[in-house]
């Protein structure tokens, strides 16, 4: 199909990537909008289904300066849509062993001693693509709510916009990260069950078992797999 | 973009069968020898055409996809007599190519063995499909399971053509590897006292599906990473080279895998490692887009590992089977392709077709379940057809509240909610349409149950590696293989860091290499590993535009003039 062709199927939109004019058909996503303009991709473009982060965006458009954020393999390109991307932004680096933690706020506070000078301005929330009340998980945090950082900050996918627009330069993302490792390793109540699974394998406890399957000839291997027991839904 | 009007009168029909699919329940399983007809007629896997035999190298003979088949016979990218192997950039324990899950549990293990441990990560650290995994990861755990039922269920799901070495392995280090992500901090789906709150998948007898909500792979994936990171300093010694691929493995004169020359993608330059062990990492090869189909992978998944390891020699298996998935949306045209989890399915939604009619079990084993959907469109008509031309059978997501209780979906499958509401989609109240996409790598790299290859020196975890999953993997299974073979490679690869004693570095592979497809008579073929697909317009031989790297328009070649990427 020629170029004119498309254009006549499809509506052209204008758009304006890092400010410069582009036109692209109706009905991509800003990532492949990028790449219809001729971009060929090396930052900014990750797991391409709205999962690792890498692409995030803020965008505009000319007849609204208002800033929005998204993913750009996740966000429809529309009319007029202003984009730049952020594929990476400074934050503090600090080194924990989770091994030696224990879950309380001394210890986040000791590792991120700036999360108390959070005053509340929600940019965060405004800038975070999933949608997440990020502000509300920071307050949580201060306040030692694990549960409720983790609930909060569960669908965070690290893309660092909340960083990037936070004027006391914290990180919320990293803190909820540590947060949610806390709660995992020392909150979580613990499996009895796996436990036990995982000595009794150590123990050899299947070891019989599996030696019966292995040394079962194939046609019979197949006819004990079509007859297993299936657990009831 | 919602539904055009005429897909909304098919979802009329659909819905106007629900309440009778309901009470009728489920079709049976399909028999075995009715099952083996259905694949062979409609399964990708088995269009003759579409494969061909490779001229060179350890696999010769043997029949692989066009597109993997371009790769594996490429030539290199480096020119033997132009690098100087005596310069070396980085000198470590173990080099880990890739940082998935399987690159960054080898990455830990290693360390916690004692080696000093270098990544070469092509993207980030952790974009990778390990991010994108959303149902879950297998483990025998419950008091009626045990490690050989899962055993039972690899094989079978393998149709018995598994390493059974493998296999065992993977279900034995199954819970403890459950353990392990739990003692880093994931935050695993939870009853109140503590046992895991587990799915059935398909071809599972007994539930044990573990999962963080619908962002299992997230949740793995990042918590590896930031326990990546807290071991880079005060003594601890995992450092990483992110946008590095590499790009040729390095041998010693004894014929040890020695190291590898990596590529800066942003400024070009080449560096040299030389490692005592190299573990190879690098996942699938969705974005080669076999037989034009579109893809769940993420951006770097091109086959790059099997392309390595084929060049020093190291024998790979079954890879003339790839994994579709039997539910990519085909509906909107801004997410074709992309992956609605299986649990949707699993929570109890059915396929019907355009008519809305029961067609296939839900849970058939995957190849069996996209055939049946490939049937039902190609042969009987059935299927809907949207506006860019695809096609695409109703997976009918509102029935899982019905059967569960209003909110299940919200609960279970935010991710999935979220992806299609951007799309104006509510996929609570209205089915999804799907159709089979490229989605796993059954093959691989041949491995032994410790994650050595038969190259001294080269190990390989995660989808990189085959002869675990045989023919077809379940669900569940590979972010499992990730931790089980990512921790035995690490550990393989310390010990044999304390072993090895490395002679001089050579790259007399490559050039054997590069004679052997000039005698074979390959020199037009691509160079490889491909790095990333391109998709930028102005590299695509046709005008015009089709997104996510469609049939009509895919041309991985089409940038052969520009040799760096
Ligand atoms: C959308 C999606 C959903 C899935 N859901 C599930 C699920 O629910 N359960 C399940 O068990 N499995 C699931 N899978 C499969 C599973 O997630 C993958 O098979 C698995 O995560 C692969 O892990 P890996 O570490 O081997 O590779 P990856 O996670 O893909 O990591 C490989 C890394 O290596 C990098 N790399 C590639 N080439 C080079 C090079 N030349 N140099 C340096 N680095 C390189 C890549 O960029 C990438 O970062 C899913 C897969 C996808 C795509």
């Amino acid at each position: 199909m020629a170029e004119a062709e498309v254009a006549e199927k499809v509506r052209m939109l204008d758009i304006y990537i890092m400010e410069k004019h582009y036109q692209v058909p109706e009905g991509l996503t800003i990532q492949t909008a990028l790449e219809y303009c001729g971009y060929r991709l090396i930052r900014g473009c990750g797991c391409r289904g709205g999962s690792c982060g890498a692409c995030a965006t803020v965008y505009n458009f000319t007849h609204d300066p208002t800033l929005r954020y998204g993913l750009a393999c996740q966000t429809a390109v529309e009319l007029d849509m202003c984009v730049v991307q952020i594929p990476c932004f400074p934050t503090a680096k600090p080194i924990y062993d989770i091994k030696k933690l224990r879950p309380t706020v001394d210890q986040v506070l000791g590792i991120y001693p700036d999360l108390a000078t959070c005053f509340g301005c929600n940019n965060c929330t405004q800038s975070c693509p999933q949608d997440i009340e990020v502000m509300d998980f920071m307050s949580a945090a201060l306040r030692g709510d694990f549960p409720a950082v983790t609930a909060e900050s569960f669908e965070c996918v690290m893309c660092g916009m909340c960083a990037a627009r936070c004027p006391q330069g914290l990180s919320p993302y990293n803190i909820a990260m540590l947060i949610r490792r806390l709660h995992g390793r020392y909150l979580l109540p613990k499996s009895k069950h796996l436990e036990e699974k995982v000595k009794e394998i150590e123990e050899g406890k299947y070891d019989a078992e599996y030696e019966k399957l292995r040394s079962t000839p194939m046609e019979e291997l197949r006819h004990i797999y079509d007859e297993r027991w299936i657990e009831p839904k | 973009m919602p539904y055009p009007a005429y897909m909304e009168e098919s979802i009329r029909k659909v819905e106007a069968t629900r309440a009778e699919r309901l009470k009728k329940g489920l079709l049976p399983r399909i028999p075995e020898a009715e099952r083996e007809a259905l694949v062979n007629k409609f399964h990708p896997d088995y269009k003759k055409e579409e494969m061909r035999e490779l001229k060179v190298g350890p696999n010769k003979g043997e029949r692989t996809p066009h597109e993997v088949a371009d790769l594996l016979e490429g030539s290199s990218r480096v020119d033997p007599d132009k690098i100087e192997l005596d310069k070396i950039d980085h000198d470590v324990d173990v080099l880990v190519i890739g940082c998935g899950g399987a690159g960054g549990a080898a990455a830990l293990l290693a360390e916690e063995n004692g080696a000093s441990v270098l990544i070469s990560s092509k993207l980030r650290l952790g974009d990778a499909n390990t991010i994108g995994a959303q149902a879950g990861t297998q483990a025998a755990d419950r008091p009626n399971d045990s490690p050989a039922i899962h055993y039972l269920d690899i094989m079978g799901g393998g149709h018995f053509t598994n390493d059974p070495d493998l296999a065992e392995a993977l279900a034995k280090d199954a819970p403890d590897a459950i353990r392990w992500l739990e003692s880093l901090g994931v935050e695993w789906d939870k009853e109140p006292d503590g046992s895991y709150h587990e799915l059935s998948g398909g071809g599972c007898a007994v539930r044990r599906m573990h999962s963080c909500r619908d962002y299992t792979g997230l949740e793995e994936m990042r918590t590896i990473r930031d326990e990546m990171r807290q071991r880079n300093m005060h003594g601890r010694k995992i450092d990483w080279l992110e946008f590095e691929p590499v790009i040729e493995l390095l041998m010693d004169d004894k014929g040890q895998v020695a190291g590898a020359i990596l590529m800066n993608l942003e400024t070009k330059q080449m560096s040299v490692v030389r490692a005592r062990a190299v573990v190879m990492a690098t996942g699938g090869v969705g974005r080669t887009h076999i037989q034009g189909f579109p893809t769940t992978n993420h951006y770097g998944a091109t086959a790059d590992g099997l392309v390595l390891a084929y060049r020093v020699s190291c024998p790979l298996v079954h890879m003339d089977t790839m994994q579709y998935h039997p539910t990519g949306a085909a509906f909107p045209p801004q997410i074709l392709g992309l992956l609605i989890t299986e649990k949707v399915r699993t929570l109890g939604a059915e396929l019907v077709n355009c008519d809305g009619e029961q067609f296939v079990h839900p849970l058939e084993a995957r190849d069996t379940e996209a055939s049946a959907e490939i049937r039902e469109c190609k042969e009987r008509g059935k299927g809907v057809t949207t506006p860019t031309g695809e096609v695409g059978l109703w997976e009918d997501s509102p029935m899982v509240d019905i059967i569960r209780g209003e909110g299940t979906i919200a609960r279970e499958l935010p991710a999935m909610v979220r992806q299609f509401a951007r799309f104006d989609i509510d996929m609570i109240h209205k089915p999804m349409l799907v159709y089979p996409t490229l989605h796993y790598q059954n093959g691989g790299i041949k491995i032994k149950a410790d994650a050595s290859t038969s190259v001294p020196g080269l190990f390989a975890a995660g989808e990189c590696e085959g002869g675990v999953h045989g023919r077809n993997r379940l669900i569940g299974n590979s972010t499992l293989d990730l931790f089980v073979f990512g921790r035995r490679a690490g550990r393989a690869a310390a010990k044999w860091v304390k072993e090895v004693k490395l002679g001089k570095l050579t790259l007399d592979h490559v050039r054997k290499w590069q004679r052997e497809i000039k005698e074979a008579g390959l020199e037009d073929m691509p160079i490889s590993p491909m790095l990333l697909p391109n998709y930028a317009r102005g590299n695509r031989p046709v005008p015009g535009f089709v997104p996510l790297g469609e049939a009509s328009e895919y041309t991985p070649f089409g940038d052969r003039a520009v040799r760096w990427i």
